[in-house]
């Protein structure tokens, strides 16, 4: 096991009677790659901020390499942050703003100029050094945010969406640099992304967090094939729930009847220990096929039949909409293999899964209409 | 598809699009009345007092006429040299003295204070009351026989022939106090406006608090502390009311000259010689203090 680097006990923080961050923990290892994703207003920041030293814990305690910290102000912390707003000093040039951190650490003069040359190609922005960080633009000011914090080598480097400004080409390349970064230095990262795509691919582990509190935490494959809630199930890709009850959960299968009788199949262990028997079955877009709804269903399979609503050609898949059982709507990616004839929007289908892919979550309260947007 | 370019257009320029009449006009418009105001009280009574520096006028009649009389220049350089270096001292030290005073007042007001407003209008409450009552009020305090001395006195704290009253000392104190607003609010404006966050990122690149008020909160508010310096010590140079109720025969200021030339003696060639003298000593003054700051500087900050 690595040592943990990073701990939060038992955090709140409260702006007046509002939590923003609710009775939270969490624990990262030593030069991992943690995510923490959600929607907007959900915490991120002020989780982060805690970790920096920027906030106050109203409640728990903040460990950084084993040391309490909680009372320690940001200067003292070996953490660096990239800000969400950059904050770069307007009365510098993007030279000296780099250079603030090592000019704080008494590095000396030919180091300083050496390492920030170095930032400044990292984030590809040589010659670049003159500039007021007026006169560059967002993307650029983000990259400059991201040199000055890097260029520390910090033990620990909080992120803000640091790459939010960023065109999708700059994105995917500054993605792969701080991931080389990351892994070669082996600093813990620890990284607010509104893209969840981007926290699946980067990450070693992510958290999804909802109304101040984790809802589930862990490897990208399990968060994404096994959400815990519906909530997460929602945020993290697109899923298809159907409502059910859980009518049996001995030996190997359990099995939730859905409310046209039918019956879904799954294995013991993807279900929850604390689930009631109202429950939500899912399964990914991409786990299903669809076909015409004749002959026998295939055995030992998962599967429902709806009605096509529409059918969309993307390029590299078809999208299907389907009106499902009890006027669910479900959707189905099916990928381009150009060889089938794709089925036409109006007709009767047959949706079929494997039990594995099946999952299950409690429903969650309903999402606010902000959290839908996400 | 290939594009088709008609063959004619070649070569040939878009039309340039000519700004709207309205449009162009709009920013005389809108200073219309600041123009106007300061061409009746500004550019008339300075072209007035320009030439009347060089007029001869007739004592009795007062009638003035336009002469080209320079030697009024010379003249009155020669005679009040001392009082102009004498106004320059005092301005510059009742402005470094007020600076001092203000920068940790409105520091703490932009940075700690939780009710702002309310103490930034505590700090302007005695402006409300009159110029000269003020400063009446400070001779009062200060006078020989006043509370403060003679309670030091009585202690022997101070000797029996201490006094404040007509020395540098209470005209300079009366410059600061008096024209303290000029200095808290340009420097308060400043501070208010440096971006918290910046000074997190600060503390995050590990500036303790020292460092990051020497290094981030300092530098930002200079033009803050140009335009305070500026705004104080340009009306306390020629200020006539401190040195008049405050000072003594030994610290005459160049703004008493003026106003006894104008006002007492109707000698308006003199007295608009050495507004001249002044208006110009201060340009000189501030375009060297530009220099020093760096041209770029101002420019960024005013
Ligand atoms: N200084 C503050 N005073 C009062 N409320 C605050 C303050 N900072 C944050 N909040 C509130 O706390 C909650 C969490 O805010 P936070 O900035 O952590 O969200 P976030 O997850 O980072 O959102 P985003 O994705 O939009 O950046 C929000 O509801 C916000 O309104
Ligand atoms: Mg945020």
């Amino acid at each position: 096991m690595t040592e943990i680097d990073v701990r939060l006990e038992r955090v709140s923080k409260f702006f007046g009677d509002v939590p923003a961050v609710d009775d939270l923990s969490l624990d990262i290892a030593e030069g991992e790659f943690f995510s923490l994703l959600g929607p907007s207003g959900c915490g991120k920041t002020t989780t982060l901020r805690m970790i920096g030293g920027f906030e106050d814990p109203s409640l728990g305690t903040v460990y950084l390499g084993g040391r309490d910290v909680t009372d320690l102000p940001p200067y003292r912390r070996d953490v660096n942050t990239v800000f969400q707003s950059y904050a770069l000093f307007p009365h510098l040039d993007v030279f000296e703003n780099v250079a603030f951190g090592l000019r704080r650490k008494k590095v000396g003069g030919k180091d300083i100029g050496q390492r920030v040359r170095d930032a400044m190609s990292l984030v590809d922005l040589e010659g670049f050094e003159k500039r007021k960080p007026t006169q560059m633009s967002g993307g650029q000011q983000q990259r400059v945010a991201l040199a000055r914090a890097l260029v520390n080598r910090p033990k620990v480097l909080l992120l803000d969406e640091p790459l939010g400004a960023l065109d999708l080409k700059l994105r995917k390349q500054m993605q792969l640099e701080l991931k080389r970064i990351q892994e070669e230095v082996g600093i813990t990262f620890i990284y607010v992304t509104h893209d969840q795509e981007e926290a699946m691919t980067m990450s070693d582990r992510l958290a999804v967090m909802r109304h101040g509190q984790i809802e589930q935490i862990g490897a990208p494959e399990l968060v994404y094939e096994s959400p815990a809630t519906e909530f997460v199930a929602g945020f993290l890709g697109a899923s298809n729930l159907l409502d059910g009850e859980l009518v049996r959960n001995q030996s190997d299968v359990a099995t939730v009847r859905l409310s046209t009788g039918q019956d879904i199949h799954f294995p013991a262990s993807k279900v929850p220990s604390d689930i009631d028997t109202l429950v939500k079955v899912g399964v990914r877009p991409e786990k299903i096929s669809i076909e015409a709804d004749e002959g026998e269903p295939p055995a030992g399979a998962n599967w429902v039949s709806g009605l096509l609503r529409i059918a969309t050609y993307i390029g590299v898949s078809h999208q299907y909409k389907v009106e499902g059982p009890g006027g669910t709507e479900l959707t189905v990616y099916v990928q381009n293999l150009g060889a089938e004839e794709a089925p036409a929007p109006g007709r009767k289908v047959r949706l079929t899964w494997r039990p594995e892919h099946t999952f299950i979550v409690k429903p969650s309260a309903a999402l606010s209409p902000e959290e839908e947007e996400e | 598809m290939e594009q088709h370019v008609p063959a004619d257009l070649h070569g040939v320029e878009p039309p340039r699009r000519h700004r709207r009449l309205g449009r162009s006009a709009s920013p005389y418009l809108l200073g219309a009345p600041a123009i106007v105001w300061l061409a009746v009280f500004f550019v008339i009574p300075l072209v007035t007092m320009l030439s009347l520096s060089i007029q001869t006028c007739d004592s009795i009649t007062l009638a003035c006429k336009l002469t080209w009389h320079f030697a009024e220049f010379p003249n009155i350089i020669g005679r009040y040299n001392d009082t102009f270096v004498r106004s320059l001292v005092y301005a510059g030290a009742a402005t470094v003295a007020a600076l001092v005073v203000a920068f940790p007042v409105t520091y703490w007001i932009a940075f700690r204070a939780k009710r702002k407003n309310f103490f930034l209008l505590m700090l302007l409450v005695p402006f409300f009351v009159s110029f000269v009552i003020r400063t009446t009020a400070w001779y009062t305090l200060l006078a020989d026989q006043g509370t403060i001395l003679s309670t030091l006195k009585n202690l022997h704290l101070v000797p029996e022939s201490f006094h404040v009253l007509a020395t540098p000392l209470a005209v300079i104190g009366g410059l600061a106090y008096n024209y303290l607003p000029f200095t808290a609010l340009p420097l308060y404006v400043a501070l208010e406006r440096i971006d918290r966050r910046v000074m997190e990122a600060s503390h995050d690149l590990y500036a303790t608090r020292r460092v990051a008020f020497t290094h981030v909160v300092l530098p930002l508010a200079v033009p803050g502390i140009f335009a305070a310096f500026l705004l104080t010590f340009v009306p306390a140079a020629g200020d006539y009311v401190n040195a008049a109720i405050l000072g003594g025969t030994n610290t005459v200021m160049i703004g008493q000259v003026i106003q006894n030339k104008f006002l007492e003696a109707a000698d308006y060639p003199a007295a608009s010689a050495l507004s001249t003298v002044l208006l110009v000593l201060m340009l000189v003054g501030i375009a060297a203090y530009a220099k020093f700051l760096g041209s770029r500087t101002i420019e960024e900050y005013v």
